[in-house]
């Protein structure tokens, strides 16, 4: 499990992606999978930006990205405020275009994407975003 | 990302170039509202050289989709959307909301 850490700015949303697209590549993940898992890393990692650093221009970002046989295991680490996605609803996707909610949908793509996603926030001000992958 | 505005007879066309993440998505929805703010409503979002395109983006998208259908004026419809991105919309439940054309000069025959 390599950690690397990137302050939490939208702007290395590039280098958030590629980094664990290098290693979905390497750990043999079809094109689709490492594209999915990009994905999934940005929408998780643009959350937490967003709203865990909400006044702060100083807030860092730690990313854990590892491969055990099939699986890939990506975690996602800050000391902001506590975001727990399981309380956003669902965005409803049969609503047409003026009920279609805007929110909920990074969250949404994440869990569809990935296999497992779990929330853990600590005593420690620390809230560690886990998502799972296997190659199928 | 590299926002080229082509104008044609009956419509706008927007080309998207390179990649929509959170960072980018706001050059999107610039585009997209000065597009709305100009009086054009009939918009072509050509995604031939998309490469990638995050909710964010797709936000982007909706925002410009309510504004140009408001009293009939207008819509956004997306014109050579990449695999990737297509099955992402899909999933986001966004598909049944945007009109999609092969290619770019199809969208603009649409108008």
């Amino acid at each position: 499990m390599q950690t690397v850490q990137f302050a939490a700015k939208f702007e290395f949303l590039d280098e958030i992606r590629d980094y664990v697209g290098n290693i979905a590549r390497e750990s043999g993940f079809g094109n689709k999978d490492v594209y999915n898992i990009q994905l999934a890393t940005d929408e998780a990692a643009s959350n937490i930006i967003e709203h865990a650093y909400e006044n702060r221009s100083d807030g860092v970002l730690e990313l854990s990205c590892g491969v055990q046989e099939d699986t890939i295991k990506i975690i996602l680490t800050d000391h902001g405020e506590p975001f727990d996605p399981s309380e956003i609803p669902l965005p409803d996707l049969k609503a047409d275009l003026s009920d279609r909610k805007i929110g909920g949908l990074g969250i949404f793509l994440m869990r569809k994407l990935m296999d497992e996603v779990h929330y853990e926030s600590s005593a420690d001000k620390s809230n560690t975003l886990t998502m799972i992958k296997r190659k199928r | 990302m590299e926002i080229t505005v082509q104008e044609f007879k009956h419509c706008d066309m927007i080309k998207v170039k390179g990649r929509v993440d959170s960072a980018t998505a706001p050059q999107l929805a610039q585009a997209l509202e000065a597009a709305n703010d100009g009086g054009k409503y009939k918009l072509v979002v050509d995604m031939s050289e998309l490469e990638y395109m995050s909710s964010a983006g797709f936000r982007a998208l909706l925002g410009a989709q309510r504004n140009s259908r408001r009293y009939n004026r207008g819509e956004v419809v997306l014109a050579s959307v990449p695999d990737r991105i297509r099955e992402a919309l899909e999933l986001a439940g966004f598909t049944e909301l945007f009109k999609t054309f092969d290619d770019p000069l199809s969208a603009v025959g649409h108008f």
